[in-house]
């Protein structure tokens, strides 16, 4: 009601900016209880993902949750190993990490072109599937590790739940990856993601390899924007590369 | 100053006889052993020694006496094995107890009855629990072993000697209590000592001269003038506490307090003599003789109370307390010492803080599933990829670094994997190739990195290395074995890049 002119303005002001700060208070309460706490600063790192992380909530790679993977086959599979040890790079500095599987294939030395120190991870193998997710849930409730990476078959959502309230406590930062890409149900998992490796580019005109290149897909994101990435990783970490405009494929057909 | 137990069992077989079959309380039977072609009988019971029948008998000669004797064979070892397990039994009341061949066992109890209220109720205890057993005993206390001996067989009254008070106490026993092989004893009874006081001063040379070496050495044992070390059944650790429940306990509750008493007593212990362990056994001992053992073992020396106790917590489940506890005891049969450059090491694994929280976790996976789960790889000097790196110890440093130069594969299948190619040219990265049944078309591939076995090892092929990159983009590590000639190479996949 605008009773007279000039002097309401200040209040309606004043009441719109209490409103932002109620709304921003009520986000970041959801947003704790969904198990995404604000960063503390000290663990507000960079993890060098550049644009993508504007997808995420609080503009930054969310640590100290649980991140589900799906890889399908063994080429998905090494370059969904090479994102993670990308990201596991910047978080572990100088902690160890946890590494459990059910049969060890990574190649130590390899670990560390991504910036990791090999002998500060501790490779766990399981016997069975349960004590493999066992230990995964041990290893997340001890602080003193950086992050946990778990290779699983089959995750139930119960059992992504637990995972997702030891890290709320501990917060470590955790990886879970289904070797099999079978999409599971929902899970408690904060983010998802699917990463394949596509064609790397060499700088124009050298013949040989370039740096590993990945399609990065973040299928789900709780209160963030899913999207797709191509993304490489350089001696100096991540590059996302710039979206190029996706050509018109002109599709030839033949007739008769 | 130690202090001997000796207990002796008169009727060790014919007591386990009855304990195997309770029925034949009232019947005459022997045990009999075949001795130089005769049956000769090794141990009778009580109604049939009533009715004449001693060890030593032929048993034709027995059975003519007492028609109705019922025969038992011996069966050989049959002692030893029994005494063994009474010996076990005994570890509840001291840590070293020895079997003491053909019907005794010794315990060596110096600095324990008191926990059982002195000498007299500590022989009562034990004495007792034999005899609701079914075992008759002879017992002595004494400073030495053979003092403890003598007076378990030959006196009946007072079966503890004071301290320093043998000589007086074996005066009047006969020469049999010293020990002796018969050809000594029958020249001592010949020469008319019925007792050992009527010997035991004569000069030592005579002695000697007259009876050989041996008499001097026993009765210097029994007197303590020379020394006698039992052998016990298990060394006893040094790092051992015990608790024992004035009543028998069976709960949950109670276990818990007694295991975190007993592990924080040896916490202490360990912290003093700087140490920490690295195993350690809970074990429990029942009010029916059973014996129940819990084990941990930690991947580093640890003496934190809170951390042993979560290692254990898990496995104290498979206590079955039964009729109740009685003993509880803990003992750390592996300690190391626990220095400064090991926790250092630590905290360069568990970033800053010393560790101890990584350690439990570590040590809880390795209860859980063995200690070979847990890996750390640390670099080797190798060029061989499957040589690369060695698994190493959890405080291992590595001694060289590792080497990013080349390129390495994240996935290193563990055994290479062949393929069929298609390479025109030699020393050219293939084509194409066939993996599982999928033709991969190389676009672009980097290499060959020739790879030589070492020689001082093995003398194999070399490989060559080629890193591939399929038209769909996913980057394999294929390698040729061999040179180029006679013989077609083989090609294989050996890994798969990021």
């Amino acid at each position: 009601m605008y009773l007279s002119s000039g002097c309401q303005q200040p209040v309606y002001m004043a009441q719109a900016l209490f409103h932002t700060h109620i709304f921003q208070q009520l986000q970041e309460e959801l947003l704790l209880l969904q198990g995404l706490r604000a960063p503390l600063d000290a663990e507000l790192q960079d993890t060098g993902l550049g644009i993508i992380n504007q997808s995420f909530p609080h503009h930054a790679f969310p640590v100290g949750a649980v991140h589900e993977l799906m890889s399908s086959c063994p080429e998905d599979a090494a370059a969904t190993t090479g994102f993670i040890a990308g990201i596991l790079g910047t978080l572990m500095r100088s902690r160890s990490c946890l590494w459990v599987s059910r049969h060890r294939n990574i190649f130590p030395p390899a670990l560390s072109i991504f910036g990791i120190t090999p002998d500060q991870v501790l490779f766990v193998e399981a016997p069975d599937p349960k004590m493999a997710l066992w230990a995964i849930e041990e290893g997340l409730k001890c602080e003193t590790l950086a992050a946990v990476v778990g290779e699983v078959q089959e995750l139930g959502f119960t059992a992504s739940r637990r995972l997702q309230l030891a890290v709320e406590k501990s917060r470590v930062t955790g990886f879970i990856h289904h070797r099999t890409g079978r999409v599971a149900g929902n899970l408690a998992c904060v983010s998802r993601w699917r990463i394949k490796p596509v064609a790397s580019a060499p700088p124009e005109g050298l013949p040989g390899v370039g740096f590993p290149c990945w399609n990065v897909e973040l299928c789900k994101i709780r209160n963030g924007r899913p999207g797709t990435w191509k993304v490489q990783w350089t001696p100096q970490g991540f590059y996302v590369l710039p979206e190029k405009k996706i050509r018109q494929e002109v599709i030839i057909k033949k007739a008769g | 100053m130690h202090r001997y137990l000796s207990i002796w069992f008169p009727a060790l077989l014919a007591d386990r006889a009855l304990r195997l079959r309770p029925e034949l309380k009232d019947t005459p039977f022997i045990i009999a052993i075949p001795q130089r072609g005769r049956l000769m009988v090794k141990a009778a019971s009580l109604p049939a020694i009533k009715k004449g029948i001693v060890q030593g008998m032929v048993v034709a000669d027995a059975k003519a006496l007492l028609p109705e004797l019922k025969l038992f064979h011996y069966k050989p070892g049959a002692e030893e094995k029994l005494l063994t397990r009474l010996a076990e039994w005994c570890l509840r009341f001291t840590p070293v107890v020895a079997v003491d061949l053909p019907d005794g066992i010794l315990l060596d109890i110096s600095g324990c009855p008191h926990l059982w209220g002195g000498e007299q109720s500590y022989l009562d205890n034990i004495l007792r629990k034999l005899k609701a057993s079914g075992f008759q005993t002879g017992s002595g206390i004494a400073d030495t072993v053979g003092g403890a001996w003598a007076i378990a067989r030959f006196e009946s009254a007072h079966s503890i000697v004071a301290p320093g008070q043998q000589d007086a106490a074996l005066r009047s026993l006969p020469p049999a209590a010293l020990r002796l092989e018969l050809p000594v004893l029958e020249r001592l009874q010949k020469l008319g000592f019925s007792h050992i006081g009527s010997f035991i001063n004569l000069p030592a040379t005579v002695l000697r001269r007259r009876f050989g070496p041996e008499l001097l050495t026993r009765i210097g044992q029994a007197l303590g003038h020379l020394p006698e070390v039992p052998e016990p059944l298990q060394p006893a650790a040094v790092f051992r506490e015990q608790l024992h429940c004035t009543e028998p306990v069976h709960t949950r509750v109670a276990i818990d307090i007694a295991l975190e008493t007993l592990l924080q007593r040896l916490c202490d212990r360990l912290q003093r003599a700087g140490r920490g362990l690295r195993s350690a056994v809970f074990k429990i001992d029942l009010v029916d003789g059973g014996v129940q053992q819990i084990f941990i073992g930690t991947n580093r020396p640890v003496r934190n109370a809170v951390h042993l106790l979560k290692l254990f917590e898990p496995k104290i489940t498979m206590i079955a307390p039964g009729m109740g506890i009685e003993v509880f005891t803990l003992e750390a049969p592996a300690v190391e010492a626990l220095s400064g450059r090991q926790e250092a090491i630590w905290s360069t694994l568990g970033g800053g803080d010393t560790g101890t929280e990584l350690a439990g976790l570590l040590d809880r996976i390795a209860g859980r599933m063995g200690d070979t789960a847990i890996k750390r790889y640390l670099p080797a000097e190798h060029y061989w990829p499957e040589r690369s790196v060695t698994p190493g110890g959890l405080f291992e440093k590595a001694e060289t670094s590792w080497r990013s130069d080349r390129p390495r594969p994240v996935y290193l299948l563990p055994r290479p994997e062949p393929v069929t190619v298609a390479a025109p040219v030699p020393d050219y990265p293939p084509m194409l190739f066939r993996y599982r049944g999928k033709v991969h078309n190389i676009a672009k591939a980097d290499g060959p990195e020739r790879i030589e076995q070492e020689w001082w090892l093995e003398q194999n092929q070399v490989r060559d290395y080629y890193v591939v990159e399929d038209a769909e983009g996913a980057r394999y590590w294929l390698f040729r074995s061999g040179h180029y000639g006679a013989e077609k190479p083989q090609w294989f996949l050996h890994g798969f890049f990021a």
